[in-house]
């Protein structure tokens, strides 16, 4: 166990490595001098050049990529042009709307999509069944601001429940954060519920075939336990691994949701980091988020074990 | 095409049986995804094609006076030689007072040929790639660690990165739409390769000298075919989805070029007063994306049931 989970954190390291070069060359290949941009319009030349120096940007392109990822290693991630602040001070500014907003959106699909998931698989061919199909295929195909601005429409215009935009802390107080959150937890989850509904589906649906799920119920197990007990625990594999991918999705899907909504976080950062060409600060967005994406992947692997016993590693 | 030919008379049950299967094509055709999904992709090549001629206007046009029309108002729009001419606004107007209905027509020209581009691009290239790691085992190793790192930097951040580096032009746009899609028909196509190589027929080809280049163009890839048109499909969807998606938050195509994502970026301010602005583009992008899956969905269904199987 202790030698897969060596192996395991050693394998995402060559991984890890290969992005930090993509986006370091996505950097280096754009034109326009870093120095010159940081230093501001009023510099002296002298001024520049200096900065160029402390930057490392006078020598080879190997060399400035391993000055830059020794900084990275030490979590330096460089300064933002258009805030001139440190990047990591800024991701850790925008951090928290960025994770409730994943955190909540996570919990509510999970908590709808599998048993919605079982529930189709267990009625196979019926109306739940046949509406769920529909459903996903519609949550894959209409895209988040669509559904997102369909549901201020409704929600907030028409009824006048929820709030069309913004966001409060959690220091602020847990109720107006959960008034503020509904709405984009609500618009980012459809698309995972359907994701993630139609892999349980599918999953228990495998398993309703097996020959231990005759045996339990002709034991006279109650049909929930056999649900829960037999069929969905030995389809939880497949779920989990989906969720992990997923998140590449819920990413792309909170840059979207927090411009929507007007949500200060960290999709709202790299968006506004791009309308203003703020190169160091898109890098360290995208170098965090591949690295949670990773990270979670990582972690959904380490899960089998707990999900499935037999596996061992 | 058909599978319904006159059967000859000693042919056994078991062999009529197989005779009698219906052709991957047939299968294909009697498919109601397929059928419902194609049908509508073909009522939107018509509708882009003849764009110009369905009571549209130049879709950069605009009409101070004609300014945030509801659906169906009339006003009056000004041509580029200074010419008034008397227009209904079937989709009501935006701010400048240009006409919703001929941007959201005419962004259906560019929202299809964004998606066939991105996909012939990411196709292209993945193929090429694929073939590559399956058949050169020095490069496979290598290759597949670049993919996998490519892989792990959400899809959706490449592309905006990539536009913010490149400013956005048609051209710009399309590949950096395509390359964070690479990496999964690069996958795709070297997974393929690896099981279709072991093949008899394969080995055959290479004991008799056979050229590599030959047998991957003779033997692999017509093999490959039916997963890679799936895979078509969807890199299709994503590509059109993406683009306005991109447009949406102000980093894709230029805001002069009419595609349902700038239309939609457009009438973000004004939203709560009309809604429409956002609704009918988003309408439309939803129906395309929809139609796209479901086409892909029913191919998957036909033509490979083993992936079929798989989700």
């Amino acid at each position: 166990m202790l030698k897969f989970l060596g192996g395991r954190l050693l394998s995402t390291i060559p991984v890890l490595f290969i992005v930090a070069v993509l986006v370091f060359m996505m950097l280096r290949l754009t034109p326009g001098d870093p120095a010159a941009v940081l230093a501001g319009d009023a510099a002296s030349t002298e001024q520049i050049a200096q900065i160029r120096t402390s930057l490392g940007l006078d020598r080879s392109i190997p060399e400035q990529f391993f000055i830059w990822f020794g900084h990275v290693l030490q979590g330096d991630l460089g300064q933002s042009y258009y805030y001139k602040t440190e990047v990591t001070t800024l991701i850790g500014q925008r951090l928290e709307p960025t994770l409730s907003l994943a955190l909540t959106t996570i919990t509510l699909a999970v908590l709808v999509a599998v048993p919605l998931g079982v529930l189709a698989a267990w009625r196979f061919g019926g109306w739940l069944d046949k509406g769920l199909m529909a459903f996903s295929v519609l949550g894959f195909s209409v895209p988040v601001f669509v559904s997102a601005y369909l549901l201020i429409w409704l929600v907030s215009l028409q009824l006048g429940w929820l709030p069309v935009q913004g966001y409060r802390r959690i220091a602020d107080g847990l109720g107006p954060w959960a008034y503020h959150l509904t709405l984009p937890t609500i618009t980012l989850s459809l698309i995972y519920i359907a994701l993630i509904a139609r892999v349980t589906r599918a999953s228990v649906l495998e398993t309703l075939g097996e020959d231990y799920i005759r045996t339990a119920r002709a034991k006279g197990l109650h049909e929930s336990t056999v649900l829960m007990r037999h069929a969905l625990a030995n389809a939880a594999v497949p779920i989990v691994t989906v969720i992990g991918i997923g998140i590449a999705l819920l990413i792309g899907g909170v840059v979207v949701t927090e411009s929507v909504y007007a949500i200060p976080g960290l999709g709202r950062l790299t968006v506004d980091a791009v309308l203003a060409r703020d190169f160091p600060t898109i890098q360290g967005v995208i170098l965090l988020f591949s690295f949670v994406y990773v990270a979670v992947n990582l972690l959904v692997d380490l899960s089998y074990v707990f999900f499935d016993p037999r596996i061992r590693y | 095409m058909t599978a319904t030919a006159p059967l000859p008379e000693d042919l056994s049950v078991e062999a009529a049986s197989v005779v009698l299967q219906p052709s991957a094509w047939e299968r294909v055709r009697r498919n109601l995804s397929v059928r419902i999904g194609g049908v509508t992709m073909l009522l939107l090549v018509l509708l882009a094609l003849a764009a110009p001629w369905l009571g549209t206007v130049d879709p950069s046009l605009f009409d101070p006076s004609s300014r945030d029309l509801l659906p169906g108002q009339r006003g009056e729009i000004t041509t580029l030689d200074g010419e008034i001419l008397k227009h209904r606004f079937l989709m009501g107007s935006d701010s400048f007072g240009r006409d919703i209905y001929s941007r959201v027509i005419f962004g259906t020209q560019v929202s299809l040929i964004v998606g066939l581009a991105t996909a012939a691009v990411a196709m292209a290239v993945g193929i090429v790639l694929g073939l590559m790691a399956g058949f050169l085992r020095w490069l496979d190793g290598p290759l597949m660690r670049v993919m996998d790192g490519l892989m792990a930097i959400p899809a959706i951040l490449i592309a905006i990165a990539l536009v913010a580096m490149w400013r956005g032009s048609l051209t710009t746009v399309v590949v950096a739409i395509a390359i964070p899609e690479i990496p999964r028909v690069t996958r795709l196509v070297r997974s393929l390769v690896l099981s279709i190589r072991e093949e008899p027929y394969v080995e055959a080809a290479i004991s008799l000298g056979t050229p590599t280049w030959l047998i991957m163009a003779r033997h692999i890839l017509p093999n490959c075919v039916a997963p890679l048109v799936v895979q078509a499909t969807f890199l299709c969807a994503t590509g059109i989805l993406t683009e306005a998606i991109l447009s949406f938050l102000g980093v894709g195509l230029p805001p002069d070029i009419p595609t349902w994502g700038n239309v939609m970026a457009e009438g973000r301010a004004q939203f709560n007063e009309y809604p429409h602005n956002i609704f009918f583009p988003g309408i439309f992008l939803a129906v395309t994306v929809l139609a796209v899956n479901m086409l892909g969905d029913g191919l998957r269904d036909t033509l490979d049931p083993k992936m079929a199987k798989r989700l």
